[in-house]
């Protein structure tokens, strides 16, 4: 205490001075219409421009929180499109849809949780599992395109196998003339598949866009692949082309996985077929 | 003490009698406004205290202001010229000092000495005084145009008066 005032008897003449300086344009500012006003229109524009920056951090804090709410949203819009086009069809077949399955797909969306690009094998972790009715053999699409199927579920966790791992076979069709064909990923480049047993007298274009056929009952017909890069012919009466993917896997945040309520009872009835 | 009190009362209310009836009255031009009433802080006496230095001073320019109208412009011009009196009488200082009993006159320290406390300080104050009545950088030519052309009125008047009141 002592010191203070110790210190402001050495530096009276400063602090009065700026006491009264204070005044002073305490006083300016108030009481002058053209002072006080772009006084106010300068502070005004530093808070407006601090504001705007702070905003744009804050902003970007919160886009983890926005892309999730997005992803739900995603999810819920897909969902409801789902029952809608069941519900189209089924009054376009003039058939009645049993009460029980009103729908066909369930979506929902999970965060991914560990990735690999780089090996022949590779594997995608989320965190959805069986508690969140994650089942294997699951489609896993990202907004982009398909990503790959669930391969193994824990109680919190899964582990989808991508259209990057060598031991994934794709049912994949050509969308302008429908003819399938096996999508596989030969180990090479991310961004590359390779789909075959396309007959060789199909006209392709470089550019044509690859679906999903539909016909494993695990993915819903007419999901984004990729595109034909390039294709040459193979000895035999096939082609062998290059698809690339849709979906860049490196950098891969949130999914959807979509249920096929219906997978079970188109299994069972395929089998006591081809058992036959 | 009473007589040196009293004088610079009287001194005080002369400066701004001249400068609020008759100065203030005077258009001359726009570029022209001679703040004269600054004279009383440039003639108070070299043992004055800060604190009274700068009271003294603000309550010069709060007076002026109050004339005018303009509330803090004269206010703080004058502050911060009595700010930097001591410091500048400091720099100027002749050889042994000022002696005790002399005032800062031009009687007492010759021409060229007064005339470069009168100038620095009163381009201080100008300066201030004119770019806060403008208040932006933007015309910051005439503004200077102006301070130049009015400190150059408020400088000749200040020694005028050296010449004609201020005697030995």
């Amino acid at each position: 205490m002592r010191n203070l005032i110790q210190l402001i008897i050495r530096h009276h003449f400063l602090l009065l001075f700026l006491l009264l300086e204070s005044l002073s344009f305490f006083l300016l500012i108030h009481y002058n219409h053209f002072q006080r006003a772009s006084f106010t229109g300068f502070t005004s524009s530093v808070e407006g421009y601090l504001y705007d920056k702070f905003g744009g951090v804050r902003d970007y804090f919160n886009l983890r929180k926005v892309n999730e709410d997005l992803a739900k949203e995603n999810t819920l819009l897909r969902n409801q499109l789902d029952r809608l086009q069941l519900l189209d069809y089924r009054s376009q077949e003039n058939d009645v849809a049993p009460p029980d399955s009103t729908r066909q797909y369930v979506f929902s969306q999970a965060r991914v949780l560990n990735n690999s690009v780089n090996k022949e094998f590779n594997f995608i972790t989320i965190d959805r599992g069986s508690l969140q009715n994650i089942k294997p053999e699951m489609a896993v699409t990202s907004p982009e395109g398909v990503v790959g199927i669930v391969f193994s579920v824990s109680r919190h966790f899964s582990v989808i196998m991508p259209l990057l791992n060598r031991n994934l076979r794709l049912s994949a069709k050509i969308r302008k003339n429908n003819y399938f064909g096996s999508l596989t990923w030969p180990g090479e480049s991310t961004e590359e598949a390779i789909l075959t047993d396309i007959p060789y007298h199909v006209k392709l274009d470089i550019g044509d866009t690859i679906v999903t056929s539909g016909y494993s009952a695990i993915f819903p017909e007419g999901l984004f692949v990729g595109t034909i890069s390039g294709f040459d012919r193979l000895q035999g009466n096939f082609y062998q082309i290059k698809v690339k993917l849709a979906v860049d896997f490196r950098n891969l945040e949130y999914v959807y996985l979509i249920e096929n309520l219906l997978r079970d009872e188109q299994v069972t009835l395929e089998e006591n077929q081809y058992n036959d | 003490m009473i007589r040196l009190l009293s004088r610079n009362i009287i001194c005080f209310v002369v400066v701004i009698l001249i400068q609020v009836l008759l100065l203030n009255n005077i258009q001359i031009s726009n570029l022209i406004n001679p703040y004269f009433y600054v004279l009383f802080i440039l003639l108070l006496p070299f043992e004055t205290p800060g604190w009274l230095l700068l009271c003294a001073s603000f309550i010069l320019g709060l007076t002026v202001d109050l004339f005018m109208n303009t509330p803090g412009m004269h206010s703080v011009s004058c502050v911060a010229m009595a700010f930097l009196r001591p410091p500048l009488l400091a720099a100027i200082a002749p050889r042994d000092g000022y002696d005790a009993g002399t005032y800062p006159r031009l009687s007492y320290y010759g021409f060229e000495w007064f005339l470069k406390y009168t100038v620095i300080l009163v381009l201080v104050h100008h300066l201030l005084l004119f770019y806060i009545e403008v208040f932006r950088f933007s015309e910051f030519f005439s503004t200077f145009i102006k301070v130049i052309f009015s400190s150059l009125i408020s400088i000749v008047l200040i020694i005028i008066s050296q010449y004609f009141i201020f005697r030995k």
